[in-house]
């Protein structure tokens, strides 16, 4: 009688990720952010707690864990105590359906794919998932008792259920060029046209990615959280396990949001160049690597935005999402649909539309430098004398 | 019972669709507010209707304190007034009582002065660049520029043995004498001064994100800067090119050459890029007193207990927020009988209700960065 | 006052060798003029009538003592007339013996003349001084300030309150009577036997010098 029944499987990763992907959280990524950011600050991060600082997470994990637990006087008790589990739940959950790898071979008959599960509305499913997550803000907002939360926890709410729109019409893009809401599918699909969908898909990308760091309240779209407008927002009152967890939601968010992308648009597990010779040197990275790699990569640049970037003002950052991200992707939805109907059951449509936005791409980037090399010699040409020149004189 | 009935049996409750007006309290307490400023907003949703400034809460009776103390006992109180730029205000101080007494002031002590107040602006106009990025979420130019304040600091604390109240100038001139190396260490840290503040810029200025928060937020006019009594970064950007150090020289401005930047729009991405440029400036300065600097008495003749004549005077300084002026009334004996500190910050504060009607929240914190108070001396 | 960037005089004691610090203090170089033939003072004269009391000049800068009733009518003039478009400063001193007890101090300042003029008006304790919050809006502050600091109200002020001590607060602390050390407000810790943030009064036994 087999013990790895798949069901049992099915459970073991279950914990494992509930486990470990908290744990990666306050060890690695938080201590990442904190050490990137810090570099790019001119200054080294956390670096006293254990060899190189690694130690910090566990260091944070006590303080929070030990802290006193406190509510707010005429808060309501039982929504204030709720709404970091609604902040964190959903966004658990949602890491059942990121495939991390194809299926392993455990054993001689047991092998398992590298997902707790793949339901046939993948996507569907994360963005509806992540959507609950929104209602701990809110609630964590109002029931805080205090005016600053408040509005706060409701910019944040806006500006949540503002950017799913653009989110959903960009994987849309994707979606008709997979004809399947599973990840499972997609990445396979991905395989099998040798393309990843970030080429024709470009526009969708950036939209995608964009949308998600709208989503998780990150720079530059953190105004909700932000210290110096409401002091902290939404989880102003929340100290503790409470803020542990508020914290930890946003992070999961992020990680999802990194996983979704690697999924949809960047391969997945796949290896770059799969049919290249010369790079058959990169098989020896098991697929599951490349996944972590890939993700990572997003996550860098989640840490990146956020040193680099100040932010957006509220109206700014609604009059960005509704006036310009949502035209761009009900267009780019008609344009890789026209793509894709004028070759129909070949990907000759795609290839093309790939080669169109990339050279799209590097034009703007182009112009985009242009220009701003025009707007520096204007600068400078109206700047008093003697600003850079030698300091002879 | 339905919000009609209610409208009808208690009008006096707000139904759903009545405007309110919610009143903020934003500060004492408040990361964005530079110091204990309290500000009492009237909001309708996010503009702000109203924004009412209550200060006082850092009042020390810094005036009081001078009545009763001689008069080189009273250089420390300045410094305490603007903190982040200490030596202006020692400077405006020491202005005031020589222009009293008639004292003139050596030429390398007046070099000195010039160079401890250039390093002073930039140091502050650096402080004011890394809290007005972090106040609108650009985390890193505050670390680039507080390195650089860190070099400044080290200059101050090897002259004068402090890093912020610096108490750095005797009435007639100066405490001490430079340190050997001195100008050589300000001269290389001035070389590498312009390449840093592009790398600020390189972060800021044409970041559309910045523009987006700072342009057109806040803009007044040059008339209405003169009106209010605007002084500083606010009147040249708002199109007036008037610097105390080129319209009414003191100490060896008026041999230095440096230009006035000034903008036109009024608005805080001109302030931005004034104070900027007033850096590039500063760097200007400084080389040049660096090149002229020559040996001599660091102090004037100046007599041993000061008692100057029954009179009064006014003498200001272009401080980095502004005109700094000391109005001091003597009555013969070694103690003013007044002496009345006019703070830059204190009278461009009046202006924040101005500038933030109309815009919202967010632009608050903005507009508190860039009009750059410093409570010390708002408060005195 | 024109430019200050020349020096001023040189003093009375020679410049001999190294005797830098003379025993005894040294006499006033520069004594203060008769200005009433200054042209700004003759303007005024003649555009306020009745207005100008005297006029003097010390270290180049011309002070013009004015009538407390026509302050207001001065600084309009001053503005409009004689462009001194930018008022510097206005604040006030405590001669405490004196009659009138108080003296108003007004700066102004012109770009064209690139020079200030000093306007001062007696004030007796109890007097109202006109307020020049309409004429110069920066005034408006600094005359909330003379009336905490001094206790001298301006008539016509939009707002006179107190600005750096608080509603309620016993006493204006740049008056010569009062004391150093401040006074004992009770304020925040025994709200409910004194007023708001004032303490006891001045016949209170209980009002002590806080040292």
């Amino acid at each position: 009688m087999k013990v790895l029944t798949p069901t049992v499987l099915t459970y073991i990763k279950v914990v494992l990720l509930v486990a470990l992907v908290p744990a990666i959280i306050g060890f690695v990524i938080v201590l990442a952010e904190r050490r990137f950011m810090g570099f790019m600050q001119v200054r080294l991060g956390p670096n006293r707690v254990g060899p190189k600082g690694t130690l910090q997470g566990l260091a944070d994990l006590v303080k929070l864990v030990t802290k006193e637990d406190l509510t707010p006087a005429r808060a309501e008790r039982a929504v204030f105590f709720l709404s970091p589990v609604l902040a964190v739940i959903p966004a658990l959950t949602a890491l059942a359906l990121i495939p991390f790898g194809p299926s392993i071979r455990l054993s001689r008959d047991v092998s398992t794919p590298l997902y707790v599960t793949d339901i046939n509305i993948g996507l569907l499913f994360l963005l509806a998932i992540s959507s609950i997550g929104v209602y701990g803000i809110i609630l964590g907002g109002w029931a805080s008792n205090n005016k600053y939360s408040l509005l706060g926890g409701l910019r944040s709410a806006a500006q949540l259920v503002s950017y799913e729109v653009p989110m959903g019409l960009a994987l849309v893009a994707v979606l008709l060029m997979t004809r399947s809401l599973s990840l499972v599918e997609i990445v396979e699909r991905q395989e099998r046209i040798h393309l990843w969908f970030v080429f024709p898909g470009l526009v969708a990308f950036f939209l995608y990615f964009v949308s998600g760091v709208a989503e998780t309240n990150r720079n530059p779209f953190d105004l909700p959280e932000a210290e110096s407008e409401l002091v902290s927002g939404f989880n102003t009152e929340y100290s503790g396990v409470k803020f542990a967890f508020f914290f930890l939601g946003e992070y999961t968010a992020m990680i999802i949001i990194s996983c979704v992308a690697v999924t949809v648009f960047f391969g997945g597990w796949l290896a770059p160049f799969p049919n290249v010779k010369a790079l058959a040197f990169l098989k020896i990275i098991p697929p599951f690597a490349w996944f972590l790699i890939k993700a990572a990569g997003f996550l860098f640049a989640y840490i990146w935005f956020r040193s680099t970037f100040p932010r957006y003002r509220f109206d700014q950052l609604m009059a960005l999402g509704w006036k310009w991200m949502i035209p761009a992707a009900l267009v780019n939805i008609v344009i890789v649909a026209v793509a894709i109907l004028a070759t129909p059951g070949r990907t000759n449509g795609l290839v093309t539309l790939s080669w169109v936005f990339g050279v799209l791409f590097v034009a703007m980037f182009l112009l985009a430098r242009l220009r701003q090399a025009l707007t520096r010699r204007d600068r400078l040409a109206a700047e008093p004398a003697g600003s850079r020149s030698g300091l002879k004189g | 019972m339905t919000d009609e009935n209610r409208a009808v049996e208690h009008p006096e409750v707000p139904t759903l669709f009545d405007v309110q007006e919610m009143e903020l309290n934003f500060g004492p307490q408040h990361p964005s507010t530079h110091g204990v400023l309290r500000l009492v907003l009237k909001v309708d949703g996010e503009k702000i209707l109203e924004a009412i400034p209550d200060i006082g809460y850092l009042h020390r009776g810094t005036e009081k304190l001078f009545e009763t103390e001689t008069y080189p006992m009273g250089i420390p109180h300045t410094d305490r007034l603007d903190y982040v730029a200490a030596a202006t205000n020692n400077h405006a101080f020491c202005l005031t009582i020589e222009k009293l007494l008639g004292v003139e002031v050596p030429r390398r002590a007046q070099l000195i002065r010039v160079m401890l107040d250039e390093l002073q602006r930039l140091s502050s106009h650096l402080v004011w660049l890394g809290t007005s990025g972090i106040d609108l979420g650009a985390v890193t130019p505050f670390w680039y520029a507080f390195r650089e304040r860190e070099q400044i600091l080290d200059f101050f604390e090897e002259y004068c043995g402090a890093r912020l109240t610096l108490n750095c100038m005797r009435i007639g001139g100066l405490p001490f004498d430079l340190t050997p190396g001195w100008v050589e260490r300000v001269a290389e840290f001035v070389d590498d001064l312009p390449a840093r503040i592009d790398d600020y810029e390189q972060l800021l200025t044409d970041n559309r994100i910045w523009k987006k928060r700072t342009v057109g937020i806040g803009v007044i006019s040059g008339e209405e800067c003169i009106e209010r009594g605007l002084t500083g970064p606010l009147l040249r950007a708002s199109g007036v090119e008037w610097d105390l150090r080129r319209a009414q020289p003191y100490e060896c401005y008026d041999e230095l050459d440096f230009a006035i930047p000034t903008r036109v729009n009024g608005d805080t991405y001109d302030r931005y890029i004034v104070r900027v440029q007033e850096m590039r400036q500063s760097a200007r300065i400084l080389r040049q007193c660096i090149e002229r600097i020559e040996p001599g008495d660091i102090r004037g003749k100046v007599p041993r207990v000061i008692k100057p004549p029954a009179e009064e005077v006014y003498a200001s300084v272009e401080s980095p927020k502004g005109e700094l002026g000391f109005y001091c009334v003597s009555n013969g004996t070694n103690r003013p009988y007044r002496m009345h500190c006019r703070p830059p910050s204190f009278i461009n504060l009046q202006a924040l209700p101005r500038l933030a009607k109309g815009h919202l929240l967010s632009d608050l914190v903005a507009l508190i960065g860039t009009v750059d108070i410093v409570l010390g001396e708002v408060d005195r | 006052m024109a430019e200050e960037k020349a020096p001023p005089p040189p003093t009375a004691a020679p410049a001999a060798g190294g005797e830098a610090k003379p025993k005894e203090a040294a006499p006033p170089k520069l004594g203060a003029t008769d200005a009433s033939g200054h042209p700004w003072v003759r303007s005024l004269s003649s555009g306020v009538p009745d207005a100008v009391v005297s006029a003097k000049e010390f270290a180049r800068q011309v002070t013009v003592v004015v009538k407390r009733e026509k302050v207001a009518e001065v600084a309009r003039y001053l503005k409009e007339k004689e462009d001194f478009r930018y008022c510097v400063d206005v604040t006030a001193v405590d001669w405490k013996k004196r009659e009138p007890r108080f003296d108003v101090v007004y700066h102004f300042y012109s770009f064209s003349k690139n020079d200030r003029i000093r306007v001062k008006c007696g004030a007796a304790d109890g007097e109202e001084v006109p307020s020049i919050a309409s004429v110069y809006l920066a005034a408006d502050w600094s005359e909330r300030e003379i009336w905490d600091m001094f206790g001298i109200r301006f008539a016509g002020h939009p707002d006179l309150r107190r600005i750096l001590t608080w509603e309620g607060f016993n006493g204006h602390p740049l008056r010569k009577d009062f004391p150093l050390e401040g006074i004992d407000t009770g304020a925040a810790i025994y709200p409910e036997e004194w007023p708001e943030g004032a303490g006891p009064g001045p016949n209170d036994p209980n009002r002590k010098v806080v040292s």
